[in-house]
Parts: C-alpha cells; structure tokens; sequence
C-alpha cells in the first residue's frame, strides 16, 4: 500500500519574513497514527495547513492519499478529514444541522446521509443534545463534533490538529479514548499534531519531533526513548548557577554525560542514576552551589525532545 | 457549474437558517428604510417644484431613491459574514472539503439578495401605504426589484472581496462609511439628475447606483423605455458578475497569507 502523506522539503515563510517551515520531510504510512511533537511555533500547523490545501508553500512537494496537494487538491480533499486546532462548528445551527450539512458538501445523499449522522452522534454521545444549537454545547461536546464532522465521508487520512487543547482533564480523556478507536481502525492514517509529549506517547505509533520548521528526529516513541541511554537525571539548584563554575564542578563526576543547564535546572544522563547522584551532589556543594532537589528517572519523549531540540520542552 | 449552483443552494441554506434566528436583525432590516422613506420624503417634499426638476409627487420620485439606497446600504456589510467565517474558523474548516469555493462567496451575496428581496418588497408596500403610484405597474416594479437586486450582487460581492482581502472590520466599516453617501448622492435617488452641477451628473454616469435608477426609473414610467432599461440593466449584470468572480478570486490570496 502507498503512503498516506508524504512531504518533501516543505518551506513557508509568512509576510513580515516569519519562516513557519524550513524544509520540513515526513511520511505517514497507511493506517498508522503519526505523531507531530513540538511546542507552538513550531512547523506543526503550518505543516498541516499545506498538506489539507489551505495554505500553500513556497516550495517543496507534497502529496495526501496519493495526490500532489499542489496539482490537484480538489481530490486531496475529497479523501481527508480535518479537525482544525479551533473549534469550527456553525454555533447557531444544531448538531444535526452540522453534521448533515457536512455530508452534503461530501456529496454523502438521502437515505445514507441520515444513516450516517445518526451513526455518529451515537457513537460520540451527541444523540441527545442533536437538535440544540451547538452554541449550548460544553467544549468536549462541541470537540467530539468536530471529530464527528471530519468522519461523515469516511476519509482515508484524518488530520488532528492538537485535538485535545483546551480541554479539560475530562474532556481529554475521553478525546484520548476516541483517538485510540480510530487508530484501530486500519483503512485510516492519522496525523495528530500535538504538544503534549504524554499524548504523543500514549496515542502514536510513530511520532517525529519538529522544532524550528523541520523535523529533528523520528521513530516509534519506544526508539526514541531507546537512543537515549541511561536514565535521566535532573538537578534543581537552589540559584540559577554561574555557568562555567558548575559545568566545571560536574564535569569531573563520572558517569554523567551531555550535561545540559537551563535556568535553575542541571540536566544530565547516566548509566546508572542513582550512583551518580551522590558524587554530583558532593561535586555541587563543594564548588558551592546549593542543590534543591533530585529527581533520576528514566527516558522519557521529554528527554528525547531535550536532547534533539537542544532544550527542555515547555509548551 | 451543477456543483456550483447546488453547493450555492446549500451555504445559502446555511446562513439563511442563522438569519432567521434573529428576529431583531429582521426587524431592524425593515425598519430602517422605512425610516429613510418618511425622513427623505418629508425633508424633500418641495424639491420637485424646483425648475426643471419635473414636477410630478415627490413620493412616487423617492421610492426608486430609497430602494438603491438600502441595496448599497445592506449590502455592503457583507463582508462582514466573511470575518465571522474567517473568525469562527468555519472557513477554513470548508476550505479543506470539496465545497465549490464560489459557492461561499455566492451564498453570502445570496444571503443579501434575499434579504434585499424582503426590504424592497417593503419599501414598495409601505410607499404605496402612504400613496405613492406605480404608474409603470408590475413590470415597472420587478425592473426596480432586478435592479436592486443587481445593484446589492455588485456591493455584497465587492465587500466580501474587501473582507477576504483586508481581513478587519475597521476597513469594512471606513469604506461603507466613505461610500455610502457620495454613492448615494451622485444619483438622481433624491435628486433629479437635470438639477445637478454638470461635473457631477458626469461622474454619476459611471455610478451604478444610477444606472440601477436609470434602469428603474426608465421602467416605472406610464411609457417605459425599454432601451435604457436593457443597456442600464446588462451594464449592472456585467459589473455584478465580474464582482463576483473577483470575490471568488480572493481566495488565492488568502491561501497565501493564512
């Protein structure tokens, strides 16, 4: 089976000189969910942007389901189902209204359509709250609708453009269990781009890292944690530390390596944790800086994202 | 092209469904020219025993006049149905499915064609209500209707292409403030054309507007000329479907800046 996206050497630079992607590359196979991990700004919505023909880039190909997004996105579109970052439901109309509307535009007819739509306001948990208007609806409800509109037409590739933010835990959850549904289902790809590295984990099978409009790493979440040797061990100083003097200070324990200082935070890896973190603690204190706490665990998405973006990952 | 018209039909649906769920938006789309109507006609009684203004009932003379001025009126907020699509982010939610990309432009000048069907439906009522004559009779009428309708295309279409392109009410908002008036009064609306500077009666020959009042005016006679009916008429249609086409464009720029 052909892939399900692929993007060569994606660039965009907005007016005003922003670059959103710089010569970004990926593929997502068929049926697989295909994680994009960065914080905002990253590429992600830009990437997603292009590749379900909203926006087009300067240069770079791509193609969806088979088809070049450039020469002929009429047929992109007809094979793909968005879930854009925002919310984007008709308020004033009810869920009924939404959905039926959505599987007109697919070309979905009579009988089929309304088949369809109760389908799937059962199987989110909308049939009840069909006939209000959405604008009523709780955050989740109206998220679980949006989900349902990208599905009325069975797409063969469905985009999921941060499908959980600002939700709350609740809410996540269940948006989490939905998204593990779909993924069951073989005959769809999913890209889901996202910046929780705990979703990403939990819901790709296979994710890439992009962090300044292009891709710094990819593989499955457990690869990605494999390269990374050793556990992870994260020092937090009492003051944010003169640089050299602590660098200096921990260089000279064994069994650390690619030390990593950011603010108050001393981040480094060792085979084994917890005999290292006695000897970087005395190495700390005698060079005079005070440590607050200790934390050794083992690899997680946030330490490969660490160590290929080059710093911690805030979102 | 059978794409285009049923998706039309169905993003028409759409926001007409929303329409009618505030009445008080109805309420104040038919309140408003009958407003103009009184205040226009009371203030202007007299004008039409100005020399060379014609005679006749200044009533039966504003009518057209009022009729144009709500197609302007109304119509130019258009735009403003693009930013709430743009803003709720429906329109970028239709962008990525095969909807015909004409058809949601169309359906929010269709919107207001519909809408303007209603008021100008109104303005005839109420001016007959007050004792206005149609001495052109119904032929007359529909001419005024088409023409309206046409007039309302050319500013709905005009500023869905201005919110697409400048994407900010405050644009949408200075441009009808700007438009409004001039457009207006450089027609014969409340003023016989005869009675103008020369200058201006030059510039109102290129306002649609005034061929809209041409065209209804022309119509509405006892013996209608239909010559200027058709040339003022196919010249509307023209400028309405380049409009229009010019709004469907805009989406190649907004693909370039979203």
């Amino acid at each position: 089976m052909s892939d399900a996206v692929t993007a060569e050497e994606l660039r965009k630079s907005y007016p005003g000189g922003v670059r959103a992607l710089d010569g970004l590359t990926l593929t997502v196979r068929a049926g697989e969910v295909f994680g994009l991990l960065g914080p905002n700004g990253a590429g992600k919505s830009s990437t997603v942007k292009i590749l379900t023909t909203l926006a087009r880039p300067d240069s770079g190909r791509a193609t969806v389901a088979g088809h070049d997004v450039l020469r002929h996105p009429e047929r992109v579109r007809r094979e793909i189902g968005v879930v854009p970052q925002r919310s984007a439901l008709d308020p004033m109309a009810s869920g009924r209204d939404n959905l039926t509307l959505q599987g007109r535009i697919f070309g979905v007819r009579g009988k089929a359509l309304t088949r369809r739509v109760d389908e799937l306001l059962d199987r989110f948990g909308l049939a009840e709250a069909a006939g209000r208007t959405v604008r009523g609806w709780s955050g989740g409800m109206q998220r679980r609708l949006d989900v349902a509109l990208a599905l009325v037409h069975k797409p063969g590739v469905l985009f999921l453009d941060e499908p959980t933010t600002g939700l709350d835990p609740e809410g996540r959850a269940e948006m989490w269990t939905e998204i593990g549904r779909l993924a069951a289902d073989e005959s769809m790809a999913i890209l889901l781009t996202t910046h929780y590295l705990d979703e990403a984990d939990r819901l790709a099978g296979r994710l890439a890292i992009v962090d300044g409009g292009k891709i710094v790493t990819e593989g499955t979440p457990e690869q990605l944690k494999g390269e990374l040797r050793g556990d992870a061990v994260h020092l937090e100083l009492r003051q944010p530390p003169d640089e050299p003097r602590a660098r200096q200070a921990i260089s000279h324990v064994a069994g650390l390596r690619e030390v990593a200082l950011e603010g108050r935070t001393l981040s480094a890896r060792a085979d084994d944790g917890a005999a290292a973190v006695p000897a970087a603690l005395a190495a700390l204190e005698s060079a005079g800086i005070g440590v607050a706490t200790v934390t050794v665990a083992r690899p997680s998405l946030d330490d490969v994202y660490l160590r290929h973006a080059g710093r911690r990952f805030a979102a | 092209m059978t794409t285009l018209l049923t998706h039309t039909y169905w993003m028409t649906n759409r926001r007409l469904k929303v329409l009618i769920k505030q009445p008080a938006f109805v309420v104040i789309m038919l309140v408003q020219p009958a407003i103009w109507l009184f205040l226009f006609g009371n203030l202007f009684r007299r004008v039409v025993e100005l020399p060379g203004f014609g005679g006749g009932d200044y009533l039966d003379y504003i009518v057209p006049g009022v009729v144009a001025m709500t197609a302007v009126s109304s119509s130019m907020w258009s735009g403003m149905g693009v930013l709430e699509e743009i803003e709720r982010g429906t329109m970028n939610r239709l962008l990525t499915t095969p909807v015909a990309r004409g058809a949601i432009m169309n359906a929010l000048v269709m919107e207001q064609v519909l809408s303007l069907t209603v008021q100008v439906a109104a303005v005839i009522l109420l001016g007959l209500a007050a004792g206005a004559s149609y001495p052109g009779g119904v032929a007359g009428l529909l001419v005024l209707l088409i023409a309206a309708l046409l007039l309302g295309t050319v500013f709905s279409a005009l500023s869905n292409t201005v919110g697409m392109l400048a994407r900010q009410r405050e644009t949408i908002i200075g441009i009808n403030t700007m438009l409004l008036l001039p457009l207006t009064f450089l027609s014969s609306a409340f003023m016989a054309s005869s009675l103008m500077p020369s200058w201006m009666r030059t510039i109102a020959d290129w306002n649609p507007v005034n061929w809209a009042l041409d065209a209804a005016r022309a119509a509405m006679t006892a013996s209608p000329d239909w010559g200027v009916v058709l040339s003022r008429g196919a010249w509307l249609l023209g400028l309405a479907v380049v409009m229009l086409v010019l709004s469907t464009r805009t989406f190649r720029a907004y693909q370039k800046s979203v």
